[in-house]
C-alpha cells in the first residue's frame, strides 16, 4: 500500500487530478505493483555489473547527415490550436493545467 | 569579520552539427518556424531516437581539451518534466554516467594562474523556443517553435572553484575561446548558443552554516553574469550582516533593473525521476576512437598565447586579448603573413579596430575588412603616403565598406601633403594667425611648438606630413629667434 500523500505526490508529478475514491484505489494498485517488483530483491547481485539495457548492443550511431523533415503544414496538422507558423498553447504560468 | 564567495558555473553550449541530436532534422538557425521538425523531435508516439555520432565526437573534443576523464561506459537518461517547449514531456540527458568528468580549465588573473575544476560535461537535447505575448506571467497564450527542439547541447559544469565575479568572467572567456578554436559551437550568448547559470554563496568566516547556494538564471551576456554575481554578493552579504540566513533558492536576473528576483525555493525543486533511456543503447568509448579525436584537436588558446608572445614580440596582455577572440587571432596571423610588423598590427587590432567592433557589437569576421586591405593601409602609412591620423580616420570606412585605403584616400582627397612649398605657405598662415603662440615659444615655452603643429594638422585636415611640418615650423621659429 502507498500512503495517500505518496499517491497525491505521484499524481501531481504526472499532472493528474484524482478524486478521493481514485486515490484509495491507486494506493492499493500501485502498492501491489511495487510489491511485485520487490521480488527482484531476493536475487543475489553481488559482484554483477549493472546493466543499462536488456539488448546486448552498444554504440549505435547515425552519421551527421541531413535527412528529410516533415512538411511544415503536416507538422502543424494535428495541433489543436495554431497561430501562423506556430503551435499555440494555453497560458503557461497561472493557467489551467 | 571577513567574507568569502564561492561560485560555480553551468554552461550550456549548442553544438554546430548539421543535424539534431537524435534525428536527421537540420539545426539551421533562423529557418521558418516548425519547418526543421519530424516525428522524433516533435515527440510523436512510436518513434525511436538515434544518437548523432558527431555530437559525441564534439563532446569528446571538449572533454580532452579540458583534461577530463572519459569513462569507458556511458548512457543517456530521461529527465521527466512537463513544459510545453519539450514535446515529449521528458528531455533525453545524462544523469549518473556522463560522457566525461573531472577536468580543469586554467585561468589567469593579474598574472596568476589558477585551475578551475570541471565537474562534468554531458550531452543532452535542447528544447523548443517559446514566444510569449508580453511577459510570461501576463501572457494570454504561448507560441512554440520546435526547430530548436533536439539540437545537441553540451552541459559543462564547473566545480565551485571561483571566488570572485572577475574569476567567473575569466573562466567564461577562456572556455569560449577553447570552444571557438575547436569549432564546435559559434558560442553566441545573445543568440542563445551559449548560456550560463551561476551558483553562488557568500560565506562569513567561521559561520558557513548561515549560507546556502543560490542559483541565478537569465543572464544573456558575460557582462550580465558578472553584474548578477556582484549584485548577489552585495545582497547576500547584507542579509548575513542583518543576521538573516540565506535560503537555497533559484533567482532570475533582470537586466534592465540590475537586480535578481526570487523564482523558486528549495521546496519547489523539481523531482525529475531520471531513469535510463530505454530507446537508446549504452555507449562504450574505446581508446582508438579517443586517439583519433585527440589528433583532430587544434592548437588551444593558452598554447597559442605563449606562441604569440614568443614569435611576434607582443606583450602577454596583448597575446591574451588576441587569443581570447578566435576570429581576431586568426585575422592577426593572416595579416602578419603579408605585413611583417606584428606589433603595429596588434596596435591597430586592439586599438581602433576593437573599439569599432565593441561599439557595433561585431566580430571581425562580420566586417568587410580583409588582412590584405589592412596591410595595404599600414604600408601607406609606412611610405608616408598618408599619416597615421588619416589611417585612424579611414579605418571605420574600411571596416564598413571593404574599400581599399587608397581608394578612400583619393575619394576624400586625403593624400598626405609632403610638398614643402604647399606646407610652407600653410605654416606661414598659421604662424601669422597665432602670433601669441609664436611669442610664447620665443619666451621659452617649447610646448607652443606642439600647438602650432596641431593647428597646421587641423587646417590641412590631417593631411600635412607631420615630420616635414615639424621641421619647417622649427626652422621658421629659429629664424625668428635669430631676429629677436
Amino acid at each position: 500500500m502507498l500512503t495517500l500523500s505518496e499517491v497525491e505526490y505521484v499524481a501531481s508529478l504526472a499532472c493528474l487530478e484524482l478524486t478521493e475514491e481514485e486515490k484509495k484505489i491507486f494506493s492499493q494498485q500501485l502498492g501491489e505493483i511495487l510489491d511485485f517488483f520487490r521480488q527482484l530483491d531476493i536475487l543475489d547481485t553481488e559482484g554483477i555489473e549493472p546493466a543499462f539495457h536488456s539488448i546486448p548492443l552498444k554504440n549505435v550511431f547515425r552519421n551527421d547527415i541531413k535527412g528529410n523533415s516533415i512538411e511544415h503544414e503536416k507538422a502543424l496538422s494535428n495541433a489543436p490550436q495554431r497561430e501562423g507558423e506556430y503551435f499555440k498553447i494555453p497560458k503557461i504560468i497561472g493557467g489551467g493545467e | 569579520m571577513s567574507y568569502y564567495t564561492i561560485i560555480g558555473l553551468e554552461v550550456h553550449v549548442e553544438l554546430l552539427t548539421e543535424t539534431k541530436m537524435f534525428c536527421s532534422c537540420s539545426t539551421k538557425f533562423g529557418s521558418l518556424p516548425n519547418s526543421n521538425v519530424c516525428p522524433v523531435c516533435l515527440g510523436l508516439p512510436g518513434v525511436l531516437p538515434v544518437i548523432n555520432k558527431k555530437a559525441v565526437e564534439y563532446l569528446l573534443k571538449v572533454a580532452l581539451s579540458l583534461d577530463c576523464k572519459i569513462p569507458h561506459r556511458s548512457k543517456f537518461d530521461r529527465k521527466n518534466y512537463f513544459y510545453p517547449d519539450m514535446p515529449k514531456n521528458y528531455q533525453i540527458s545524462q544523469y549518473d554516467l556522463p560522457l566525461s568528468q573531472d577536468g580543469f580549465l586554467e585561468i589567469e588573473i593579474d598574472g596568476n594562474r589558477k585551475k578551475i575544476g570541471i565537474e562534468r560535461i554531458h550531452l543532452e537535447e535542447d528544447t523548443g523556443k517559446s514566444i510569449h505575448t508580453g511577459t510570461i506571467d501576463k501572457s494570454l497564450y504561448t507560441l512554440e517553435d520546435f526547430n530548436r527542439a533536439g539540437v545537441p547541447l553540451l552541459e559543462i559544469v564547473s566545480k565551485p572553484h571561483m571566488s570572485s565575479p572577475e574569476e567567473a568572467g575569466e573562466y567564461l572567456k577562456e572556455l569560449r575561446a577553447i570552444l571557438f578554436s575547436l569549432g564546435i559551437s559559434d558560442c553566441k550568448m545573445e543568440e542563445g548558443s551559449l548560456r550560463c547559470d551561476a551558483n553562488i554563496s557568500v560565506n562569513k568566516e567561521d559561520f558557513p552554516e548561515l549560507s546556502r547556494k543560490v542559483e541565478i538564471k537569465n543572464m544573456n551576456s558575460f557582462k550580465s553574469v558578472q553584474k548578477a554575481l556582484f549584485y548577489e554578493i552585495k545582497r547576500q552579504t547584507e542579509m548575513i550582516e542583518r543576521g538573516e540566513a540565506i535560503q537555497q533558492e533559484t533567482r532570475g536576473w533582470l537586466e534592465e533593473e540590475g537586480k535578481t528576483i526570487f523564482m523558486r525555493g528549495k521546496e519547489m525543486a523539481n523531482d525529475y525521476r531520471y531513469f535510463p533511456e530505454p530507446d537508446l543503447l549504452p555507449l562504450e568509448i574505446d581508446r582508438i576512437w579517443l586517439e583519433e579525436i585527440k589528433n583532430t584537436i587544434p592548437e588551444l588558446p593558452r598554447e597559442k598565447k605563449r606562441r604569440f608572445v614568443k614569435d611576434y614580440n607582443i606583450s602577454n596582455y596583448e597575446a591574451t586579448v588576441l587569443c581570447d577572440n578566435f576570429a581576431l587571432s586568426k585575422f592577426f596571423e593572416e595579416t602578419v603573413r603579408i605585413y611583417d610588423k606584428a606589433p603595429v598590427i596588434t596596435n591597430w587590432l586592439l586599438g581602433d579596430i576593437s573599439k569599432y567592433l565593441n561599439a557595433e557589437n561585431l566580430e571581425i569576421t562580420s566586417t568587410k575588412l580583409t588582412p590584405e586591405n589592412l596591410s595595404e593601409m599600414l604600408s601607406l602609412i609606412d611610405n608616408k603616403v598618408i599619416s597615421g591620423k588619416i589611417g585612424k580616420d579611414i579605418i571605420e570606412e574600411m571596416l564598413r565598406s571593404g574599400k581599399k585605403a587608397e581608394k578612400i584616400v583619393q575619394e576624400r582627397g586625403l593624400l598626405q601633403i609632403s610638398d614643402e612649398e604647399v606646407l610652407w605657405n600653410l605654416i606661414r598662415k598659421v604662424m601669422d594667425e597665432n602670433s601669441d603662440a609664436v611669442k610664447e615659444y620665443l619666451k621659452g615655452k617649447t610646448k607652443a611648438l606642439g600647438y602650432l603643429v596641431g593647428q597646421v594638422m587641423k587646417q590641412s585636415k590631417g593631411k600635412a606630413n607631420p615630420q616635414i611640418t615639424n621641421s619647417i615650423i622649427l626652422e621658421e621659429l629659429q629664424k625668428k629667434t635669430g631676429e629677436a
